[in-house]
């Protein structure tokens, strides 16, 4: 089976700072893949190189088997949905919710070329999808956190992407919110036979059928492989650069860094 | 009264009024938007320096003055980009660079510098057929690009690296909006003068931000505003024999204070309807 997402060798760095060190990676078609490890280890990279943000120093990344570059990739970019790191947003931006989920069409529209009646019912199979058909005429800075995180994978889904990259979209976000969020990129994930690329921070709320693992730490991918075989004390301790301590439970697994002693 | 519309310079001055408050007020909600208010006074400054060595070489000041404008607008985007600047930082950088040459081209003009110094200072009165031909165009290109291309200004303006990541060539349209902003101060030079263009730029349109969260609406109302800034500014300086520029500024800075005022986004909900709403 040809891979969806193929990284071979792919060195980035920012000014004097390696973000990714001869990284190679390869994802088959429907895979549910979660990015975790220690601030600055590379993570966000990892996903702004499948869709071009991030630029490389060396190696290849073929998308959908075709080898990334400047000319192909605004063409590629309208099937894989991003959703970055949480955005600062003017609180007084002149721009509603239902006008940001439509900017995931905007791609896909094209130059010249106005929104369609598929484009507006393709936005509205979103809106109800994600449930946020009440925030529609809300302006975007007047959201909360959780609400805003939504409304941006509503936008990304917008795109009807074949790839999604979520980039801890957690992140600040209360226990209900964390909960609605990952139960809903499970959700889209299998309905729509995506394959999702989730960065998390906190490894306690793993996506539950997350099939595959990806450990990183100074640049370097350190492990890749089981959701299960990576949630080990030894594996993550070492990751951390802390002790770590597993608890599991009925509903999975609690990560708990540990004092050093 | 009237009379004194059967004056050619007084048409031409209520054209100029029309055609550079809509170009300036559009153009400015991108810079208000984007947080990049001294795009303006940048602008206005490459254009005086452009203007000042036109006088110099013996060219068309207008003609050099738009040479550098647009150089300038050229430059900003990547230098902010490849630098991974703040795109303040790059206005700031390009801002210094043009005031030095402004202020070296005007050490170097012999004599008195009234034709340098009326580039500052402008005068909506004193404008040709020829500024308000081009005028016309840089005003009708300026709504044209905005109509055809919205949707991608909407997300360029909404997120630099979201609308990269849909698909849009947001680059282009990001360097296109700055290259844009230099052509219209350079044509605008002669209405509100170099350095007062900078508040027509920006007041019509944070005037229309106060009133609205729909950007086409913002674009419209920062057109009107701009007009009617440029409108009753020209009425003023007339009935009060002063410069029109000046007399613009004002006005707008008067608009913005109203609409400061009156502004939806600044109320804030009673005790009573917060109590009501909770039930």
């Amino acid at each position: 089976m040809p891979y969806i997402v193929d990284i071979r060798n792919v060195t980035v760095s920012y000014r004097e700072n390696v973000a990714l060190h001869n990284v190679s990676l390869s994802v088959e078609e429907g895979e549910l893949v979660a990015i975790a490890g220690p601030n600055g280890a590379g993570k966000t990279t990892l996903l702004t190189v499948i869709n071009g943000l991030g630029k490389l120093l060396s190696g290849v990344v073929k998308v959908f088997g075709i080898e990334v570059n400047q000319r192909n990739i605004n063409q590629l970019r309208k099937a894989i949905g991003y959703v970055p790191q949480k955005l600062n947003i003017d609180p007084r931006m002149p721009i509603t919710v239902r006008e940001v989920v439509m900017i995931g069409r905007y791609g896909k529209i094209g130059l010249l070329r106005k929104a369609n009646d598929n484009d507006k019912k393709a936005v509205d199979d979103v809106i109800d999808s994600v449930g946020i058909r009440h925030l529609l005429h809300r302006p975007i800075g007047h959201l909360s956190g959780g609400e805003l995180q939504k409304v941006h994978m509503a936008r990304a889904l917008a795109q009807e992407p074949k790839i999604l990259l979520l980039d801890e979209p957690t992140a600040n976000l209360d226990l209900s919110a964390q909960k609605s969020i990952l139960e809903l990129i499970e959700k889209i994930h299998w309905q729509k036979q995506l394959t999702t690329f989730v960065v998390m921070h906190e490894l306690t709320h793993l996506p539950q059928n997350c099939g595959r693992m990806i450990l990183m730490k100074n640049a370097k991918i350190v492990f890749q492989g089981e959701t299960q075989k990576a949630l080990s004390e030894n594996i993550l301790s070492e990751v951390y650069d802390c002790p770590v301590k597993l608890l599991k439970t009925d509903n999975g697994v609690i990560v708990r860094a540990l004092t050093n002693a | 009264m009237l009379e004194i519309l059967h004056y050619k310079f007084m048409q031409y001055a209520i054209l100029a009024s029309i055609l550079g408050g809509v170009s300036c007020s559009i153009i400015g909600v991108f810079v208000v938007t984007m947080e990049i208010p001294f795009l303006g006074v940048t602008m206005a400054h490459a254009a005086f320096a452009g203007g000042i060595f036109g006088l110099l070489l013996g060219i068309n000041p207008l003609i050099s003055a738009f040479m550098l404008c647009l150089l300038s607008s050229l430059l900003i985007g990547p230098i902010a980009d490849k630098a991974e600047f703040n795109p303040d930082t790059s206005i700031g950088i390009i801002f210094s660079i043009m005031m030095g040459v402004a202020f070296l081209g005007l050490a170097m003009i012999p004599g008195p510098k009234t034709e340098a110094l009326s580039l500052i200072w402008g005068s909506i009165l004193t404008i040709s057929k020829i500024d308000i031909i081009l005028m016309t165009i840089v005003c009708s290109i300026t709504i044209l690009l905005v109509v055809l291309f919205f949707k991608e200004i909407q997300a360029v303006i909404f997120h630099r690296e979201v609308a990269a990541s849909v698909g849009i060539p947001e680059r282009w349209i990001y360097y296109g909006l700055l290259f844009l902003s230099g052509a219209i101060v350079t044509t605008n030079l002669n209405t509100v003068g170099g350095l007062l263009i900078f508040s027509l730029l920006i007041n019509p349109a944070a005037a229309a931000y106060q009133l609205t969260y729909n950007l086409r609406t913002m674009f419209i109302l920062s057109g009107c505003f701009g007009v009617l800034s440029c409108f009753l500014g020209l009425f003023f300086s007339y009935i009060f024999n002063v410069p029109s520029g000046a007399v613009i500024i004002i006005t707008s800075s008067v608009i913005f204070a109203l609409t400061l005022l009156l502004s939806p986004k600044r109320k804030v909900k009673k005790v009573g309807q917060i109590n009501e709403s909770n039930g």
